[in-house]
């Protein structure tokens, strides 16, 4: 027995020295970078996607005719290198020579053209909303649309004017249309490549959008700084420097990005060296990363909204204005921003992020004060103790709320202070905590929030305020025309005015309480330079390096 | 036994009829779907009534359950999963050689270690070896995989970076994979290098999750040799003047593994399906850490054709074992 066991321990000590004698195995090669993201790309047809993880490849590979200047919500020239337009309907663009597609199809207004009609003339599934939603956001319906919902297209056509002038046609006047052309959905593609692999080919099953063609699978091609070169699922994408790329040459050579779900796992890839660089870095780990001497925390600018859903419908306290500023002097914002987001919050005194345009510092704003709260809801038709029933939600953690039961503790301990009396009511996030605060029966206050799509206040104050939600129950046509008034405005400098005073108007008549703007984190290893994150999380990568590149 | 794996695999048919009533149903019995949960903040009512409609939700439930067997059984369409959009038989593909290979380096792990240590801790019953073995099988037993497997991962991945700590391979590697078997490619590619970079990744995993097998087979091992060691055979055999090794394989080891074998099965069957909170800790892409988004996605296509599939495996997984038992041991007969 005894010359058996001598005869295992060799072959398990070996074992053991190989293990050992071998390091993790870490991708640091100075011309590689590897990041880590929570998920994979959904396809690589942007026009087909509207998720962060398909845009974070598809942003490398495509670019559109206009986009935002690294770490602002800024619009810059990209595929356009200036645009007009003399009513906001009609918007002419000029458009960079000499670019060629990855396949080497040269980039013109023909290609701009071939790209806009094609989502224009969208057909069957690719009409579904699981296909094509960002298109139906900013443009609504399609050239023939084949169900009642769909709204008019705002898209109606796009004349090339030679080579490298090309104007879009929109049936009304838009002030969005510029800022949304930045979404990596509206990204030119080949359309060689487009026909060759079969891009338009697709179709529903089970009611969910299916591309059958390969295209979308693995043969995007763009303009961009980066090729695709392989996408293995649930393992990684692989990117290559574009070496004929118009502008800058991306500084590494190739770009692999890979899925990691778990917060912790993509941690301690980070800390193993086995990526480079990570998204979406947990709050309770970035005093992790700021304590490695060989990791960086970058920040990525706030580009979203936590408020407190105030509630208005018949019968409820919440009617009368006066208990609704009650519920603001009432709510303790700066101690919750202060307490529970780890540094990396702000108390938001208005719905948009102060990097949009639209912000202003002159909105109403309200500190807490229980003492003016209590005067205020004595002389209004809910007297101290005024009842309110407060939804929050569990089972979730959203970038603008890390700790939901939390917030809502400490906003119950100050209402409280502030004369009210609080019932707390919670529902799991999924499903059933955002039907009830969408159909407006989450109590008279409930806690949510929202991140941006696109750099246009009208994706903040537009999507909760231009018309009547169930949400809120909130009706005032004044701020409803202001609104759409701004959406249509072909002058930024009229548009900003009027954003400025729809956000005034809101703070003074108070639908809701926005309460914080987060700042989501990201971590590197110290070596990797030239990063800038995106407010709207669609980061470039051709100005980052490694080492001392 | 022809005519016995002929019955067994006719038997499969109410059995995976049972299994697909008892997903249909019990997925529909969890509160929301597809809609709410993958819309979130902007599920506004007319869109989640314009899902229900789409995804065909808002149909009677029995017709909605036809309409399912139909596609399942008869266009033998696993369906598109709501959140990936991704054909759920392409997924499965991905996503079983990977818990396969998990499965199997845990098993190899358990069983390795597992029938030496219950034989020798029998061979030296009340010592302290056995008493060793046996706080050992209850500690493996005990611990919570994820537990184990996060202290695994800091201490060999994290701290000492001996050891990978997320995925399958190296994603800096330029590698092929024609059948999902990262193991198997590189052996039939001859890529070595390759083959130890896979091994490594799966060390930690299969650590982790081999834990539970491998206490339950110390044991099982070690009760069913205490049980052999007495019977009148082997005491026949020892005093036919046998050499100890010869007793200890051929009459001790052989007739004490027929229990062994049964647990082993199982216990394979458990690990293919319940290696989720070990995928999840080491973001290792099998068809666990899939489910379990499903779940949280009401991803219905996913969860029905995942989990059928995986009945399927696991009623396999044992008419295997249950053959494997008249190869070990000749005695038993099936009719």
């Amino acid at each position: 027995m005894r010359g058996n066991l001598r005869k295992l321990a060799l072959p398990l000590a070996a074992l053991c020295v190989l293990v050992v004698a071998s390091t993790a195995g870490g991708a640091s090669r100075a011309t590689t970078l590897v990041f880590a993201g929570a998920a994979d790309p959904t396809y690589l047809d942007p026009a087909l996607v509207s998720d962060g993880e398909s845009f974070r490849v598809t942003e490398q590979i495509f670019e559109s005719l206009v986009k935002l200047k690294p770490g602002t919500t800024l619009i810059q020239p990209a595929l356009a290198k200036s645009w007009v337009s003399k009513n906001a309907k009609d918007w002419t663009f000029s458009l960079r020579h000499n670019v060629k597609f990855h396949d080497g199809t040269p980039f013109n207004a023909a290609a701009v053209c071939y790209n806009y009609n094609r989502q224009y003339n969208f057909k069957g599934p690719f009409q579904d909303a699981s296909a094509t939603y960002y298109w139906q956001t900013v443009f609504g319906g399609f050239k023939h649309n084949e169900s009642a919902d769909l709204s008019p297209s705002l898209y109606i056509g796009c004349t090339a004017h030679g080579k490298y002038s090309v104007t879009i046609h929109l049936r009304t006047p838009s002030g969005p249309f510029l800022p949304a052309q930045v979404i990596s959905s509206f990204g030119i593609q080949s359309p060689t490549a487009l026909k060759k692999y079969g891009a338009d080919s697709g179709e529903l099953r089970n009611g969910t959008f299916y591309p059958t063609g390969s295209y979308a699978f693995s043969h995007p091609t763009g303009t961009g700084p980066f090729k695709f070169v392989s996408w293995t699922v649930g393992e990684k994408t692989v990117l290559a420097a574009n070496p004929n790329y118009w502008g800058p040459k991306p500084k590494i050579k190739t770009l692999i990005i890979r899925p990691i779900a778990n917060n912790s796992a993509r941690l301690q890839a980070l800390q193993t060296g086995e990526a480079q660089g990570i998204d979406l870095v947990a709050p309770e780990h970035v005093g992790i990363i700021q304590s490695n001497s060989k990791l960086k925390v970058l920040n990525r600018p706030s580009f979203n909204v936590a408020y407190v859903t105030i509630h208005q419908g018949t019968g409820s306290p919440m009617n009368d204005i006066k208990v609704r500023q009650a519920v603001a002097y009432g709510l303790d914002r700066a101690s919750v921003v202060r307490s529970f987001y780890s540094g990396r919050g702000q108390v938001a005194q208005e719905f948009e992020p102060p990097q949009l345009f639209g912000w202003t510092n002159k909105v109403t704003k309200y500190t807490y004060n229980p003492t003016k709260a209590k005067q205020l809801l004595n002389s209004s038709s809910c007297h101290v103790p005024c009842k309110v029933d407060f939804w929050y939600p569990t089972g979730v953690s959203r970038p603008y709320m890390p700790d939901p039961k939390r917030n809502f503790e400490a906003f119950s301990a100050s209402l409280e202070e502030a004369g009210f009396s609080v019932t707390a009511h919670s529902a799991p996030w999924r499903p059933d905590y955002v039907k009830h605060v969408n159909d407006g029966t989450a109590g008279d206050l409930n806690l949510i929030g929202w991140t941006g799509d696109f750099g246009d206040p009208d994706n903040f104050l537009g999507t909760f305020f231009q018309t009547y939600s169930p949400q809120f129950g909130f009706k005032n046509a004044a701020i409803f025309n202001i609104l759409s008034k701004a959406e249509k405005q072909k002058s930024l400098k009229k548009r900003i005015a009027l954003y400025k005073q729809a956000n005034i108007m809101i703070m003074k008549y108070l639908p809701a309480v926005p309460y914080a703007h987060s700042r989501p984190a990201l971590g590197f290893e110290k070596t990797v330079k030239g990063y800038v994150p995106s407010p709207v999380g669609t980061d470039p990568f051709e100005g980052v390096s490694i080492g001392g590149q | 036994m022809l005519r016995y794996i002929v019955r067994r695999l006719l038997l499969l048919i109410p059995i995976l009829i049972g299994v697909s009533l008892l997903i249909f149903f019990w997925i529909r019995a969890l509160p929301g779907s597809p809609a709410e949960a993958l819309l979130g903040e902007r599920a506004t009512p007319a869109l989640v009534q314009a899902y229900r409609q789409k995804y065909g939700l808002n149909k009677p439930i029995v017709q909605q359950y036809f309409t399912y067997l139909k596609t399942t059984a008869v266009d033998r369409d696993l369906g598109v999963s709501v959140a990936s959009h991704r054909q759920v038989w392409s997924e499965i593909r991905l996503k079983f050689p990977a818990t396969i290979e998990l499965a199997v380096a845990a098993m190899i792990f358990a069983v390795v270690l597992g029938i030496p240590l219950g034989f020798f801790a029998a061979k030296h019953h009340g010592r302290l070896f056995d008493q060793l073995t046996l706080v050992g099988s209850l500690l493996g037993i005990s611990i919570p995989i994820f537990f184990l497997a996060i202290i695994l991962k800091y201490l060999f991945a994290v701290r000492w970076h001996l050891l990978p700590s997320v995925g399958r391979i190296d994603v800096t590697a330029n590698v092929k994979h024609p059948t999902n078997f990262y193991v198997l490619d590189a052996i039939i590619t001859g890529d070595w290098s390759t083959l130890w970079d896979v091994l490594k990744h799966l060390v930690l995993p299969a650590i982790a999750l081999g834990s539970i097998p491998l206490a339950v087979i110390t044991r099982i091992t070690r009760a069913a040799v205490l049980d052999v060691q007495n019977e009148d055979y082997v005491r026949t055999a020892r005093a036919k003047g046998l050499p100890p090794l010869t007793v200890d394989r051929r009459h001790i080891l052989r007739n004490a593994l027929l229990p062994v074998s049964t647990i082993i099965g199982l216990q394979t069957g458990l690990l293919l399906s319940g290696a989720v909170l070990t995928e999840t800790v080491f973001a290792f892409p099998g068809m666990g850490s899939w489910l379990r988004d499903a779940i949280f996605n009401r991803d219905y296509p996913v969860l029905q054709g995942g989990i059928l599939f995986l009945a399927l495996v696991f009623v396999f997984v044992n008419l295997i074992v249950d053959i494997s038992y008249a190869i070990i041991n000749p005695r038993i007969r099936y009719s």
